[in-house]
């Protein structure tokens, strides 16, 4: 059916691959990222990744600030799951300066960690289906989304950029309104999941789209460092949450989904599960809630000794790490930030070589990258 | 009320003649005038409304209210984005082929307005009852393609060459299940001039008798008019707008409208050939017509609104591996069947 290029060579005819640009004002391409493809009619043959449009220099700006006073600048990293790069920061300082935290405040903070993981996955799932066409889902996924948003609001004042937790504590209690909230919410989005289902993940043309595009398998992805859901649909079943437990993780009972292929649909349908097991965390969490203080007694002027301090968590998109070197002084020295998006993005032109530009553009989206977090 | 537009029409060719004293000919030839400027008038009004439709049909599929301020329940959205439009500057790329550029937006519309010669609006309101009018619709809606390989080309933009060449191997592959479709229904009449089509569904409508041929025709008529989910070639998330990127202004409005009323005139072959045409009780048989291409458009357009968009070489798979065949077995079986009916009353 198709001629080779030497056959179509010897004819005098020529071909020439070409080189466009995807990016960074792309509707697709989940931000300001720029991917520069080399391409053979339809068929990608190069892609190079070029990222740094929204470099911000949240680590260099980390050295002029207090430890309190970055805690807003975290919520701008991964900006689609705020209170889980706020927790991670926050865990890390308390790691530094050896202080124990009141027993609610671990359990709010894993409440809302769950909800923010559901809510990042929601966009995951938004994105996807929109970067196919499939405009519909976009917008039921949003729908959801606002009502947890809506919570965050009762709480800590912001839908997004939530800066919530504090050194030591959490900024406000949970109210009477957020609990039964909560409780509505939690009735309520096991249907709105199946609604997802059925709408996306039992379509025939997204199954197409999706099943075996972008394969990766476990071993490659271990050498590129890829963390998070993207590693577990590869086949490697690891979550820091159960591997390496922090804060109380240990005490909640939920399974960790785990793919077999390592296509864009596993990766898809990972995230679809995680969504459930963070439902069952929030539940059990929520029935747990002890009463005390949401703050522990921790000096005015946060001086940590001299020191260094690696803390990583479960963020949505894989391990979000912080590393922080102190001096002595009120200000880190050094903060460097693990951003697990940007680990991730070096995988992509290795899968996405020798497929369409349709399915780099779903490998793009399957792989989920927030470029807040990519560049920082 | 059945023959409104008929005894207007004769009424004033009579008038033309024995009133103004103008010979038959040209009595004739005015009528024929005002017939295309009536045609003309009814797509674009439709059209407009369509647009208008899509966005609030959408919305409300998507929990959102779509437009609602412009106008009594938003109705005049459309008619001002297109008083917009025209007053955008015209923007023709410096590195573009002018000629080509240009052309491509008119000729695209050209034969979406030619269709509609041989559309049955109503009993015996047909403006060209052809012999072969079957035939002429498959033949013009083919030329839509040069204007879209001519827009793709003639933009210098390698988005839109991508665009370009997409839509052209989508559209001339999808014309053959649409035509072979078609061809079961040819052969159940045994012409192709549309009123005798739409005569032979007097007892049972073709979809009954060719269920398959319907739902080729669905699919392969969605490919031909490039609406999703077979949009590839205006695939927004991967190449902006695909042949069309370059074009601003007016000249996308030609390109937005000519798809419109492309899909209003495949609505309205899919209502002629299958759904029984312009016939049902009571009411006039126009408004019937009206009624069943509005629900044809509705279908298509909750398709759309529905499914994620197909990848180009499942596009060429389903079209080669899976419509073709199907096609050429529904006219086995309909040879088959014709002859065993034959048999059959013998």
């Amino acid at each position: 059916m198709e001629m080779s290029r030497s056959q179509l060579q010897d004819k005098n005819l020529k071909t020439q691959e070409i080189t466009i640009n995807m990016g960074p004002q792309h509707p697709s391409t989940h931000g300001v990222y720029r991917c520069v493809l080399t391409l053979d009619g339809e068929n990608v043959t190069n892609l190079e990744n070029v990222m740094g449009y929204l470099h911000r220099g949240m680590e260099k700006l980390a050295e002029d600030r207090t430890y309190t006073q970055f805690i807003p600048y975290t919520d701008r990293l991964d900006y689609l799951a705020a209170a889980l790069n706020n927790i991670g920061y926050v865990e890390t300082v308390e790691k530094l300066l050896d202080i124990e935290i009141p027993e609610r405040v671990e359990y709010i903070r894993v409440i809302v960690s769950e909800l923010q993981r559901i809510a990042s996955h929601m966009v995951f799932i938004g994105s996807y289906a929109l970067d196919i066409n499939g405009f519909t889902a976009w917008m039921y996924t949003f729908r959801d989304r606002e009502r947890i948003l809506d919570l965050f609001e009762i709480i800590s004042g912001s839908r997004m950029t939530l800066n919530y937790p504090r050194i030591g504590g959490v900024s406000h209690d949970l109210t009477e309104d957020f609990i039964a909230g909560l409780k509505e919410l939690l009735n309520d989005l096991p249907s709105c999941f199946d609604e997802y289902d059925g709408l996306v993940t039992g379509n025939e043309i997204f199954q197409a789209r999706s099943k075996g595009v972008g394969v990766l398998d476990a071993e490659t992805a271990i050498n590129y460092g890829i963390s998070g859901p993207n590693l577990r649909a590869s086949g490697y079943k690891f979550d820091l949450r159960k591997a390496e437990p922090y804060s109380i993780y240990d005490r909640f009972e939920f399974d960790i989904p785990t793919g077999e292929n390592g296509d864009s649909y596993d990766r898809f349908v990972i995230r679809m599960e995680e969504m459930r097991q963070s439902l069952r965390i929030i539940e059990q969490a929520l029935n747990d809630l002890p009463e005390g203080p949401i703050q522990a007694k921790v000096p005015k002027v946060i001086k940590p000794k001299a020191g260094e301090v690696y803390h990583q968590i479960e963020g949505a998109k894989g391990w979000l790490g912080y590393y922080l070197v102190s001096d002595g002084s009120t200000k880190p020295y050094r903060l460097h930030i693990h951003g697990p998006s940007f680990v991730n993005l070096g995988v992509y032109p290795e899968i996405a070589k020798g497929g369409n530009i349709q399915d780099a553009v779903v490998i793009l989206a399957s792989i989920d990258i927030v470029l807040g977090e990519v560049d920082r | 009320m059945e023959k409104l537009f008929l005894n207007a029409g004769a009424g004033l060719e009579q008038w033309m003649v024995s009133g103004l004293g103008l010979s038959s000919i040209i009595a004739n030839l005015i009528m024929v005038v005002i017939q295309v400027a009536i045609i003309l008038t009814f797509v674009l009004l439709n059209v407009l409304y369509l647009v208008y439709l899509e966005r609030k049909l959408s919305a409300y599929w998507q929990q959102r209210l779509g437009p609602n301020r412009v106008g009594p329940r938003g109705l005049l959205q459309t008619t001002l984005d297109v008083i917009k439009l025209i007053s955008k500057e015209d923007i023709v790329p410096q590195a573009a082929d002018r000629k080509v550029f240009k052309l491509a937006s008119i000729i695209v519309f050209i034969p979406a307005v030619m269709l509609y010669a041989v559309i049955p609006f109503g009993k015996d309101m047909i403006a060209v009852d052809l012999n072969i009018g079957v035939f002429y619709f498959i033949a013009i809606s083919s030329t839509t393609t040069i204007a879209f390989l001519m827009a793709g080309w003639g933009s210098n933009n390698k988005y839109s060459l991508i665009g370009g060449m997409r839509s052209v191997a989508q559209m001339v592959s999808y014309e053959i299940p649409l035509v072979f479709s078609i061809l079961g229904v040819i052969m159940l009449t045994g012409s192709m001039r549309m009123s005798d089509i739409v005569a032979a569904q007097s007892d049972v409508w073709f979809i009954v008798l060719q269920p398959v041929a319907f739902l080729i025709f669905f699919i392969a008529g969605t490919a031909e008019l490039s609406r999703a989910p077979f949009d590839l070639p205006e695939g927004e998330q991967e190449l902006v707008a695909g042949a069309t990127t370059e074009y601003s202004g007016m000249r996308w409005a030609i390109f937005f409208l000519a798809e419109y009323s492309n899909l209003i005139a495949m609505s309205a072959l899919a209502v002629a050939l299958f759904l029984g045409g312009p016939a049902g009780p009571w009411a006039p048989s126009w408004i019937w017509f009206v009624i069943k291409v509005y629900i044809m458009i509705y279908v298509f357009m909750w398709v759309r609104w529905t499914f994620p968009r197909i990848r180009i070489d499942h596009l060429m798979h389903t079209n080669w591996k899976f419509l073709l065949p199907l096609s050429l077995a529904n006219i086995l079986v309909t040879g088959v069947g014709i002859k065993i009916y034959q048999w059959f009353i013998q």
